[in-house]
């Protein structure tokens, strides 16, 4: 789409665009280019020389046990998180979708936490379930299960999930209302009329006709997972225990900040930068055009 | 509603009712054990009641933190927070409504490749570029300061995105009466978009204000004296490690001053926030 009326200035749009230009080309492209750069070089454990080597962190990268391991634990995660997320989120849309009385205070009840900062979820969470004092700890040891997080790498796993999927809950339960309320009543009816259930309207009508909503919140939520959850895992588990919540982007953190590994955390850095690539190609390419009923 | 049946009526609101209270468990836990005593917690399980702490709790953190481990006052941190929050919400809004300006309203070389630019940003989130961008802060002076902790991150692909999208919508009768009437592009800009943008300019700020406020990897790496800390960063540092040497109560406290700021925007401009989410993911 283009405008028919423009104005003319040789110098004013420049002016205009210049200072997000500016701080896109230092603060964005620069370092990024740095990264690849960086992936390429193998720096002594003194910081006093480097030594450019092609790819070889690359398939030491992709030859090191941990980092397979990482993407593994990744992937687990973001499933975990983005269908748990999905699942909840969409029964509370849709009943708040049913009900005529309180759907605003609902409404309101459900969506404080996305303001909520991941690292304080995280926080929040890890009282709850801390294994000496935690309540829900303390409930969960009476029902006789042993719970501690902090040894076991599954239940570490299990509060990072829970701890990320409170937050997001609101963010998809707003897209999945928006996305119900624009579904005509009139098809409902009908099939009502037809005698059809409630629930088997949800099935056959409801669910094909917000497949777009739910395509665009799955990759959201990936991209979440993947990149939005680094608060939650740096203020509870960092990563623990023995590397069992180490999602990819908390190694990278690791590797460089923590473990001070130039290249190999550069290079990591470029693998993110594929992943998010390959997302934000799906979004804006795919999302609400190719899904259709 | 399509036809009235009471019993699945009587399940929704259940099902509602059981996800309200899901949703608000920990934020009630939190904030009954921000008024305990430190015993009261460690003595398990900790009460369901608040209890008569508030006041001192409260106190103490604002102005001197957790007693055993970090000592910076939260009310330094919170203040830190608001700066960053409303520095990054404003700076974002302004610089990228006149680049998306600058994009509609005229025709120049580079226009295509300017855009391009700052929707490749959207591909760079600071997680895949963390050393090299500390780098370039740190070699510009930037380390512990407000410039630090806003500049790096105030440039907004979806906010550009978003203005310039609306920018389309407005009608060309407009702007062409406005260069008839001999006015000139900054004059334009200045009388005639800036006030129809308002709402767009709203729910913006409102979703840029709650993303400023709960950055968490940025401020990490930018901060290191304790009086520059935004309140998420900080918080962590009272976590000492292990349960029995962390003052939950006054750590509570603090989650609560840090998730209070954020949840009023949202609840209280809820219209803004809808609709600023619906249209920053378009």
């Amino acid at each position: 789409m283009e405008k028919r009326v423009v104005f003319r200035s040789a110098w004013l749009p420049y002016a205009l665009v210049a200072p997000q230009i500016a701080i896109t080309i230092i603060f964005f492209f620069w370092p990024a280019a740095q990264a690849v750069y960086y992936s390429f070089l193998v720096q002594d454990p003194f910081g006093l020389s480097t030594q450019f080597v092609w790819f070889q962190n690359f398939q030491e990268l992709f030859q090191n046990d941990h980092y397979l391991a990482s993407f593994k634990i990744t992937a687990i995660f973001s499933a975990l998180v983005a269908f748990s997320g999905l699942a909840i989120s969409l029964l509370l849309a849709v009943m708040a979708d049913h009900v005529v009385r309180g759907a605003l205070a609902y409404k309101t009840l459900l969506i404080w936490p996305y303001a909520v900062a991941p690292a304080i979820a995280g926080v929040l969470w890890a009282f709850l379930f801390a294994p000496s004092i935690g309540i829900v700890s303390y409930f969960l040891r009476r029902m006789g299960y042993d719970w501690n997080w902090v040894l076991q790498g599954d239940q570490a796993m299990a509060l990072i999930v829970i701890a990320s999927t409170w937050k997001q809950i609101s963010y998809n339960f707003l897209f999945f209302l928006a996305g119900l309320q624009s579904i005509p009543r009139s098809l409902l009816e009908a099939a009502a009329i037809d005698g059809a259930t409630p629930f088997r309207r949800f099935w056959t009508i409801v669910f094909p006709l917000l497949s777009p909503t739910t395509f665009f919140l799955l990759v959201i939520n990936i991209v979440y997972a993947f990149f939005g959850t680094f608060g939650v895992v740096d203020a509870t588990t960092q990563g623990g225990p023995a590397g069992a919540t180490q999602i990819l982007v908390y190694k990278v953190y690791y590797d460089g900040v923590k473990a001070a590994d130039l290249g190999g955390s550069a290079a990591q850095s470029v693998v993110l930068m594929a992943i998010v690539i390959v997302l934000t190609v799906v979004q804006f390419r795919f999302v609400e055009k190719k899904v259709q009923y | 509603m399509v036809e009235n049946r009471p019993g699945f009526n009587f399940l929704a609101h259940a099902i509602l009712v059981a996800g309200v209270i899901l949703v608000a468990f920990p934020l009630w836990v939190t904030f009954v054990a921000s008024t305990l005593r430190y015993e009261e917690i460690v003595a398990v399980p900790m009460p369901l009641i608040p209890g008569d702490q508030l006041v001192a709790n409260y106190t103490q953190v604002l102005t001197g933190g957790s007693t055993k481990g970090s000592q910076a006052p939260v009310g330094t941190m919170l203040f830190n927070s608001f700066v960053m929050a409303m520095g990054v919400a404003i700076g974002k809004i302004a610089i990228s409504i006149i680049s998306a300006f600058a994009i509609v309203y005229f025709r120049f070389p580079l226009r295509n490749f300017f855009f391009w630019m700052i929707f490749v940003t959207l591909m760079l989130p600071i997680e895949v570029r963390i050393i090299p961008t500390f780098k370039v802060a740190s070699d510009l002076g930037l380390l512990d300061s407000y410039g630090g902790l806003i500049l790096p991150i105030v440039a907004s692909a979806t906010a550009t995105f978003l203005f310039r999208q609306f920018f389309l919508t407005i009608p060309d009768e407009l702007a062409e009466a406005a260069r008839i009437d001999g006015a000139g592009p900054i004059r334009f800009f200045w009388d005639v978009v800036l006030p129809l943008s308002k709402t767009s300019m709203a729910a913006l700020f409102v979703i840029l204000f709650i993303l400023g406020w709960n950055e968490y990897l940025w401020p990490l790496l930018i901060t290191s004296q304790e009086s520059m800390y935004t309140v998420v960063i900080g918080i962590k540092r009272m976590i000492a490690g292990g349960d029995a040497t962390t003052e939950w109560n006054l750590v509570m406290a603090t989650a609560i001053l840090a998730l209070l700021p954020p949840a009023l925007v949202v609840i209280l401009m809820q219209k803004w926030f809808v609709k600023g989410l619906v249209e920053t993911e378009k």
